[in-house]
């Protein structure tokens, strides 16, 4: 790696305080560390630690007037970052000091293509002719290993995946050969396979410019395969910082160790006694050769020309008591069948819940449904009504169905507080004023109000830092005891998935290729994809040697057809014990 | 029209709204204009219509503010406080009743169309543009001439042309408000269409209703000036804040009170309405709580 000792960076004692209503709070407390030539430094924490702030206080980014840094120094060679005035630094970001956000697309300026806005940020800094900053940057996107690059630099953001818009993120960044490079969560917003990509990208250039990488990231799992030293940090304070093999094998402190312990691991989940007595013979949801298809208008009379196939020929059993997951990368379908369930997106085929055909209910009909099938969804703000204070959104569904009178169904809410873990004192209060975490437990309990016997989570968990994450995934376990409920799991983890799912389906593009039970899915892959999910994943050791597979080349195909057309269809082949493989890999 | 739905707990609302003194200000300014229209014939101390005798002077000029009128006479020789206060009348029902209704026009339409999508929104949206794309000085003249004018079927006029633009902005919130996920949380609870529009969109468009609503006050109250201009308006000698300057903005030079004072007025009064719906879309809001 070429590492000298010559720190590059070094941040002494920095401070970030915000001033709100007159009292300046501090953000980030008395943060010092060096950064190595060619070194990797990662800044690990759950949400609110600072580690972000610390990212755009190194950079000068601080939203001015009310955050600002109010101590310490942040020394880049010999210069003083803090101390310069904008226009110095404005040569200096880019150039010297760069940095990658967490979502490309909003980092991309939609209206510009690629290699314009390639050249527009090595021309900021270098005087270069239209030629030569368009030679550098197909140069830059070639080093990146962008597929088709020089057909990449007259594209737009939007036609980009978005795998394909943190490499330009990345291309851009390191254009300049920067000193430091700062990555804040650049791999949190993709898929596991395109995150593996992205990070072995990562640390191939660093290994070829020596940029030093500050890295932001809370998954410990990307910190034991990026970093060489951690620093730890929460609410602002340095927790514990170290090599990274002492991080992990050692930890000193108290929240680094339960930060560990939180992490989902592979292998791990809880040995549990055989399946549980599943009542196979009547499923709390039945689907059967399910399609979802959107229609896309086109053309001068606005006919149907396409159709996106969302989901195709779906066809598996929910028993009462278990929890079935469905996994796979964005864009794979599994969404939108957990929508199809909760009677969002209408759908083909069949699809039964409790026994009730989904298709052609009336409004009394729905209505019913509804007190069958529950969903959670991914960002419990988003989910939750912000005007309403969460004592009525959890009593509304009471409402809605006609249940109780008010006090009783005030009482009910109560009572589900004190299930979900909350406090019944807190139903006055309005969803901004919760924790993401405590969020999602109002919604759990807004989702068990009407008594359903399945609960679609779709990536419940998945916005939730790590160790609120545990937790919640402990708490939908001790409800299915409790309540006996039932659990369509959707998750792109296959860390979280290995720990709580009975039954595990795989799909890729609409459709299913693999489904069996955990032990067959974890201990038994057949199918190549189901395989690359899983040797994607980060192990959060970092004395795991990955063997390498194969980095997969390309994109993911289209699930868009032309009318007429439809994707063909993946058989499956029972191997046994209904593990379920696609024939082309059984 | 909407406050009781947008706040669960409305006398809190209403307490906090009078913790504010710019809310307080706006409301004092706008009881004080209330109780000059309706006490009008008490408190005036000429009848408007009444040419007065010594309301002008020797070469026929209007008398200025101060002396034996408080604000001074227009060119007719009429006092301009009692002018002011019967066209306070006029101008009320014009700004409120005329500006409320094209809210609520604007409203139920463009929450309809954003919601449903559709062929329902294509036609509503699309008979929106046609309205926005028509002249609306020369609609309201065609309806204005339809109809004999008088200040309700002013009031009418003003309301069918002036729903428009609310109607557009409406719409497109909806539609973005329609795809949030505590839209999709609730229809999984079975929570049916009326009970979306009006418990979980409706409240999240109070502020644009409120912000168009006290922005529409004077468009309104000056969309009557024009039309009585034009003489299709509210009629003379009937007095009316924006007739009122029309009439008089020929003396603009020599008379400025004329046009000052009236136009005045009408600043001040959508003032007041900014300031009361300012501190009503932050007190509605849960989110803007302890931020006060």
């Amino acid at each position: 790696m070429g590492a000298t000792k010559a720190p590059v960076l070094s941040v002494q004692g920095l401070t970030v305080s915000v001033r709100a209503e007159g009292v300046e709070r501090p953000l980030v407390e008395g943060l010092s560390f060096t950064l190595g030539r060619g070194e990797t430094l990662a800044i690990a924490g759950e949400s609110g630690s600072g580690k972000s702030i610390t990212a755009l206080a190194i950079m000068g980014l601080l939203p001015p007037p009310a955050v600002r840094a109010s101590a310490g120094r942040v020394l880049l060679g010999d210069t003083d970052l803090l101390a310069l005035p904008e226009s110095r630094l404005r040569a200096i970001r880019g150039d010297r000091v760069a940095m990658i956000f967490q979502e490309p697309m909003t980092s991309l300026n939609p209206v510009m293509s690629i290699g314009a806005q390639l050249a527009e940020a090595l021309r900021t800094h270098q005087p270069l002719s239209r030629g030569e900053a368009r030679a550098r940057a197909l140069a830059a996107l070639q080093s990146v290993r962008i597929s088709q690059p020089e057909r990449r630099l007259s594209q737009y953001p939007h036609e980009l995946s978005g795998g394909m818009r943190q490499r330009v993120m990345i291309a851009m960044a390191l254009a300049l050969k920067p000193d430091v490079l700062i990555a804040d969560e650049p791999t949190t917003a993709l898929d596991v396979t395109v995150q593996r990509e992205v990070l072995d990208l990562l640390r191939d250039l660093q290994r070829e410019t020596g940029t030093a990488i500050i890295l932001i990231t809370h998954d410990m799992g990307v910190v034991a395969e990026m970093a060489d030293r951690v620093v730890v940090m929460r609410e602002g304070r340095v927790v514990e910082d170290g090599p990274v093999a002492q991080i992990f094998t050692a930890p000193q402190a108290d929240y680094t160790r339960d930060l560990l312990a939180a992490v989902p691991r592979m292998g791990n989940g809880a040995p549990r006694p055989g399946d549980p007595a599943l009542d196979a013979a009547a499923p709390v949801a039945r689907l059967r050769d399910l399609a979802v298809r959107f229609d896309i208008h086109g053309g001068m009379l606005g006919r149907i020309t396409h159709r996106v196939h969302a989901v195709e020929h779906v066809s598996f059993d929910i028993r009462r008591g278990e929890t079935f997951a469905l996994v796979g990368e964005s864009g794979c379908g599994k969404s939108t069948i957990a929508r199809a369930l909760a009677g969002l997106v209408p759908h083909d085929g069949e699809l039964e819940v409790a026994g009730q055909p989904l298709r052609g209910l009336n409004r009394a009909g729905r209505q019913a449904i509804c007190r069958s099938v529950q969903m959670v969804f991914q960002d419990p703000m988003a989910a939750l009504d912000p005007r309403m204070t969460v004592g009525d959104l959890v009593a509304e569904p009471l409402l809605i169905h006609g249940i109780g009178t008010p006090p009783e169904r005030r009482a009910r809410a109560a009572d589900l507080f004190a299930r979900v873990g909350l406090s019944a004192d807190q139903l006055d209060r309005y969803p901004h004023e919760f924790s993401g975490g405590q969020r999602q437990r109002i919604c759990i309990a807004r989702a068990l109000a009407l008594n359903p016997g399945l609960i679609v989570c779709d990536e419940s968990v998945s916005a939730l830092d790590v160790s609120v994450q545990a937790r919640v995934l402990d708490l939908l376990a001790a409800l299915k005891r409790e309540f006996g409920l039932s659990y369509l799991f959707i998750s792109h983890d296959m860390a979280v998935v290995e720990n709580i799912a009975d039954r595990v389906a795989v799909m890729y593009l609409g459709q299913i290729v693999e489904m069996g039970s955990r032990a067959q899915i974890f201990g038994n892959p057949r199918h190549p994809y189901t395989r690359r999910l899983i040797a994607a994943v980060p192990v959060p050791d970092p004395a795991h040697v990955r063997s390498d597979p194969p980095r997969p080349s390309g994109e993911v195909p289209s699930p868009i057809h032309p009318v007429g057309t439809a994707p063909q269809r993946v058989k499956l082949l029972d191997i046994g014990a209904g593990h379920l493989v696609a024939d082309d890999a059984a | 029209m909407t406050a009781a739905l947008a706040s669960p707990r409305p006398a809190t609302a209403l307490r906090r709204l009078a913790r504010r003194p710019m809310a307080v200000l706006g409301i004092v300014l706008i009881i004080l204009v209330v109780a000059g229209a309706v006490l009008a014939p008490w408190l005036a101390p000429y009848k408007p219509e009444e040419q007065l005798f010594d309301g002008l002077t020797l070469q026929g000029a209007p008398m200025p503010p101060g002396g034996a009128y408080l604000l001074g006479t227009d060119l007719l020789g009429r006092d301009l406080f009692s002018r002011l206060l019967y066209g306070a009348r006029t101008s009320l029902v014009i700004g409120v009743v005329a500006n409320g209704a094209a809210l609520l026009i604007g409203t139920l339409i463009g929450i309809t169309a954003g919601f449903f999508r559709g062929w329902i929104g294509a036609v509503l949206m699309r008979f929106t543009d046609l309205m926005m794309a028509f002249p609306a000085l020369l609609l309201a003249i065609c309806l204005a001439a339809i109809f004999s004018p008088s200040l309700w079927i002013v009031a009418m006029v003003i309301a069918l042309v002036n729903w428009v633009q609310t109607a557009r902005v409406i719409y497109t919130e909806t539609t973005s408000l329609a795809t949030r996920d505590f839209i999709a949380a609730e229809r999984t609870l079975g929570a049916g269409t009326g009970r979306i529009l009006f418990r979980h969109i409706l409240p999240h468009l109070m502020p644009t209703i409120i912000v168009w609503g006290t922005l529409g006050i004077s468009t309104t109250v000056l969309l009557e000036a024009t039309l009585s201009f034009l003489g299709v308006g509210v009629q003379p000698p009937t007095p009316s804040w924006g007739n009122i300057i029309f009439e008089n903005q020929t003396y603009f030079q020599s008379a400025p009170w004329l046009v000052f004072i009236p136009g005045a007025a009408i600043i001040l009064l959508a003032l007041a309405f900014n300031l009361v719906g300012d501190a009503l879309r932050d007190v509605l809001d849960p989110t803007q709580r302890g931020r006060e």
